[in-house]
């Protein structure tokens, strides 16, 4: 009796099955979206942190008040959007901070995403004092002194050795091979998220507690908190090749602009106004000091600088 | 792992079973001193020899093998063929294609509704599953302020798209569920096969296998929708099966002496009996999708879990809440509502009963498509409301006011958790195996103590033996301090009702708001550290502990608490001499669901300074990273299973 109700069962599983897979009589679209939300339609990532959104929101304002297109933003992580760009699940990455791995494979290899041009923003990643500390201890903004100060950074989850704060595992780094090659009594502590850095930075901040962190530039919270940089041995081309023999400094990323290869070809207006789009550090700032800073809803931000500054993005309209 | 059951409302065992076990307490209590001394005594002699042939220190690099290479591969497979292999083209890329578009389907159909039909409908539903009275009233209000406050937080579109989301899912999950369900409440065999199975959908985190779901079915809905119906569907099945086995054997006979044959009986007695059982499944299944909300934002699903996420890039409290708190209000709705449902209120026998079946349905039809005739669109934006600046204000009033948490979570650093790790790490990894399995053999028997050792092994075997035992280190502090708080307030909850009743919200909101919300509160107040991920832990875990403790409690025998109390006994003896024994079944599910809930929080933990496996699992994530995540992920599962075997007793009654 068991045996008969158990292979009914099974038998009524399997058939749930089959209608599922009848509908798979025919090939799929491949190309198609797959986001739930609507034809002239542009697909861009939010990244995660601020300067990001900034660029997105104003090319979401001009593509759509200007140019009359729709725009959908998707928020990913970084690999993630590489992913989706390459299958056409989103159209553009505007701010990209160096992905050589996921560039070989889908521009130089499988040819399905092609460069956009600069994004006019150079990336700067270091170590980063609060200037109060600095100004205290003018040598510490020398690496070579930095054992010297190993003591003040210390926190009880870096036991004997100073904390040197990390960040999201999104992000680029090589700190834990430079701290060895340079044997410096510092250990890396991953906050695990950008908010949680940034918090704990506002925390030790508030408190004027000495502390040290990878950071980078441009960030909104720069101009709310002063950090001076810490030199490290110079970059020189190269210097960073092997990841496990890295003993210098960061260098200066031109962020890039990365586009799927299709839309570039048939995106029309937008794909040419994404490939025009260039600004500076400053104004990408300005735009991220109103999203983080005053809490302005990105859009808003956007539709205030585009009011005030349309000499600049007048010129990355497409020339009729 | 037993059932995820976390809004608890009848896991508390009858206070006859719990009688008939304590009658057979000294026999078990003799027998156990006779184990304990045995296991000590051959404890003893293996860690000698332990010492003496095998050394101390860490997994040996030697038993290692590490899978993140094969998975990588895999993961490669993926993005190269997906374009053009027939297994995409011909069944995985349908699959996604339709579950966009039912998404799509769905919200379309929302919005088309209008915020007047759409208002229109969750209230009239949920008013027709209450009932006509008193309650019937007060859960048609529930979902109208529920829906009002969305409305008015300025979400209202992003709840529309992540009703959506969870329409779709819920209703995967709940078929998928029962279908499972049914097939593990008729067969034992199936039953047993199924269990590791459903353990593993909920405790492996649901950030070790995106990855390799969005590689498959892209970004966006599909992923998303997947990973939900995965994690969302166990507690359906779980419940299905307990009710298909649970029902009234008089009822069966009867049915078998009316001559039905084994299909009827299943249509017309098993399942009809299971019902409650089943509704409780729906419920806790809503639950779970509603807690995927946030990840699903990770891989762009949109919705609520969209703007929570957004929030925290700018650290806005405020919005992040402003995004939480209508995911808390769509589940208190959706609870009360399925709960009305499963109770069966709104069935005939009450008053105005000509207002019951395919009539009333079709009156609420009736008042929705007249709603949605009106022809509103989205919520006006006039009436919305901003709450993200007081919140705002209030957090850094707070962390700014509150020093003494920095105090407490660096002491507590310092004092318990570097001990603990630095004590775990330091012993020679067989000891670490004789002692798991000497634990699970004397709470359990051999079975779960090979389990455990083997689950252990795995963990060295995967080569993440240090930094899981830094997670263990954090998972032990957590629970702890989840089962002290947890018990302590499920006593005082189960003595003061009116307590109960004010607490009852905020564990609601502790189980549904996204931990996303909490995360930059947690760190302002504790700092990036380990002691911030604990924390965040003991929020999550809390409810479900001090739920089930306060129903055990309830539910002991009124009459044993009297004898006790005539014999003269004190409070404070009938609670240690009478009441906690009694209820011990129901604590021991606290427990259980202690260690399921904690684990489901170590992720999250990696972002806010846990590290060890929490962010191996985020980085996996985020870095494209196939093996290590998944990596860490096995590894979780595998902890998973070592505290649930080392904790739960196996004279497990039948589920």
């Amino acid at each position: 009796m068991r045996t008969v109700r158990t292979f009914r069962t099974a038998v009524a599983v399997a058939g749930a099955f089959g209608v599922l897979s009848l509908t798979a009589c025919g090939a799929a679209e491949t190309g198609k979206s797959n986001t739930a939300g609507g034809d002239k339609t542009v697909k861009l990532t939010v990244p995660s942190w601020v300067g990001a959104q900034a660029n997105v929101a104003v090319a979401k304002q001009i593509l759509e008040k200007e140019l009359g297109y729709k725009v959908k933003t998707q928020q990913m992580g970084e690999v993630l959007a590489w992913d989706a760009l390459s299958k056409g699940d989103i159209d553009a990455i505007l701010e990209d901070w160096g992905h050589p791995k996921e560039e070989k494979q889908y521009v130089d290899t499988k040819k399905t995403v092609v460069k956009g041009g600069d994004l006019g923003v150079t990336g700067h990643i270091g170590w980063f004092v609060p200037k109060y500390f600095a100004d205290e201890h003018p040598d510490v903004t020398d690496w070579k002194n930095l054992n010297k100060y190993a003591k003040d950074f210390q926190t009880a989850e870096s036991g004997d050795k100073g904390e040197l704060l990390e960040g999201s595992p999104d992000y680029v780094t090589n700190d834990d091979a430079i701290i060895k090659n340079l044997k410096l009594d510092l250990k890396t502590k991953y906050a695990g998220s950008e908010a949680a850095q940034i918090t704990a930075i506002k925390k030790y901040a508030a408190a004027k507690k000495p502390f040290i962190t990878y950071w980078w530039t441009p960030q909104w919270l720069n101009a709310q908190i002063d950090m001076v940089e810490v030199k490290l041995p110079e970059y020189k081309e190269g210097c960073d090749a092997d990841p496990e023999k890295v003993a210098c400094a960061y260098p200066n990323t031109p962020l890039q602009k990365f586009l799927n290869a299709d839309f570039a070809k048939e995106g029309g207006e937008a794909a040419e106004f994404l490939k025009n789009f260039k600004w500076t550090t400053e104004q990408q700032n300005e735009v991220a000091l109103m999203i983080a800073g005053e809490k302005m809803s990105p859009e808003a931000a956007a539709e205030k600088w585009v009011k005030e500054n349309e000499a600049t993005w007048k010129a990355w309209l497409p020339k009729k | 792992m037993s059932a995820t059951v976390t809004t608890v409302s009848k896991a508390g065992p009858t206070a006859g079973e719990a009688r008939t076990e304590e009658s057979g307490g000294l026999r078990d209590a003799v027998r156990r001193r006779r184990k304990l001394l045995a296991g000590g005594g051959v404890l003893a002699v293996l860690l000698v020899l332990g010492a003496v042939l095998l050394g101390g220190g860490g997994w040996p690099a030697g038993l290692t093998a590490d899978i993140s290479g094969p998975l990588d591969a895999a993961n490669e497979w993926v993005v190269d063929n997906r374009d053009t292999h027939p297994l995409f083209l011909y069944f995985l890329l349908h699959l996604s294609n339709t579950a966009t578009d039912a998404v799509n389907g769905v919200y379309q159909g929302l919005d088309a509704l209008g915020w007047l039909g759409v208002m229109a409908a969750a209230v009239l539903v949920a008013w027709r599953s209450a009932g006509l009275g008193r309650r019937g009233l007060r859960v048609a209000l529930t979902a109208f302020g529920a829906f009002a406050v969305c409305g008015l937080l300025g979400m209202w579109d992003a709840t529309l798209l992540t009703i959506a989301l969870m329409v779709v899912s819920v209703a995967i999950a709940a078929v998928l569920g029962a279908l499972i369900g049914l097939a593990a409440g008729l067969s034992d065999r199936v039953d047993r096969a199924l269990r590791p199975v459903l353990d593993t959908m909920q405790v492996m985190p649901a950030f070790a296998y995106l990855l390799p779901f969005v590689l498959v079915f892209g970004t966006g809905t599909p992923a998303a929708l997947f990973c939900t119906v995965i994690y969302a569907a166990p507690p359906m099945a779980r419940l299905t099966a307990l009710g298909l086995r649970g029902a009234d054997p008089a009822a069966l006979e009867a049915s078998v002496s009316l001559g039905a044959n084994g299909r009827q009986r299943l249509w017309t007695a098993r399942l009809p009996l299971a019902r409650r059982q089943m509704l409780l499944g729906l419920n806790q299944t809503i639950m779970m999708a509603l807690s995927m909300v946030v990840i699903a934002a990770l891989v762009g699903a949109g919705g609520l879990g969209e703007e929570v996420y957004s929030a925290l890039a700018t650290t806005d409290v405020g919005k992040a809440f402003a995004a939480g708190l209508p995911i808390v209000l769509i589940a208190v709705w959706l609870d009360r509502t399925t709960a009305a449902a499963g109770d069966g209120t709104g069935t005939p026998g009450a008053a105005g009963s000509w207002l019951h079946g395919g009539r009333a349905w079709a009156l609420v039809a009736a008042a929705v498509a007249a709603a949605a005739a009106v022809r509103t669109t989205t919520w006006p934006d006039t009436w919305t409301y901003d709450i993200s600046t007081p919140v705002n204000k209030a957090q850094e009033w707070i962390t700014a006011n509150l020093t003494f948490t920095e105090v407490w979570a660096r002491e507590f650093t310092l004092w318990v958790l570097n001990p603990l790790r630095d004590g775990l790490v330091w012993l020679p990894w067989w000891s670490v195996l004789l002692l798991v399995a000497a634990a699970a053999w004397l709470v359990g028997n051999w079975v779960s103590a090979v389990t455990a050792t083997a689950a252990m092994a795995a963990i060295g075997v995967l080569g993440v033996w240090a930094k899981s035992l830094n997670t263990l280190s954090q998972v032990l502090a957590a629970l702890v301090l989840t089962l002290v708080l947890g018990f302590l307030a499920g006593v005082l909850c189960a003595r003061a009702k009116r307590l109960e009743r004010w607490v009852r919200p905020l564990l609601d909101a502790m189980q549904t708001m996204p931990q996303f919300v909490y995360l930059i509160p947690v760190v302002a107040l504790f700092g990036a550290t380990r002691t911030s991920a604990i924390v965040a832990a003991v929020v999550y875990a809390l409810p479900a502990v001090v739920r089930i403790t306060t129903q055990g409690l309830r539910e002991v025998d009124p009459a044993a608490v009297e004898a006790s109390r005539s014999l003269g006994a004190s409070t404070r003896q009938q609670l240690l001499g009478v009441q906690l024994p009694l209820a011990r079944p129901a604590l021991q599910l606290a427990v259980n669901q202690g260690v399921v809930l904690v684990l489901a929080v170590v992720v999250v933990g990696g972002l806010v300074g846990g590290g060890a496996l929490g962010y191996d699992v985020i980085k996996g994530l985020s870095r494209g990273e196939m093996g290590l995540g998944m990596t860490a992920g096995i590894a979780i599962v595998c902890l998973g299973l070592v505290l649930d075997r080392v904790t739960q007793r196996t004279s497990r009654t039948p589920r």
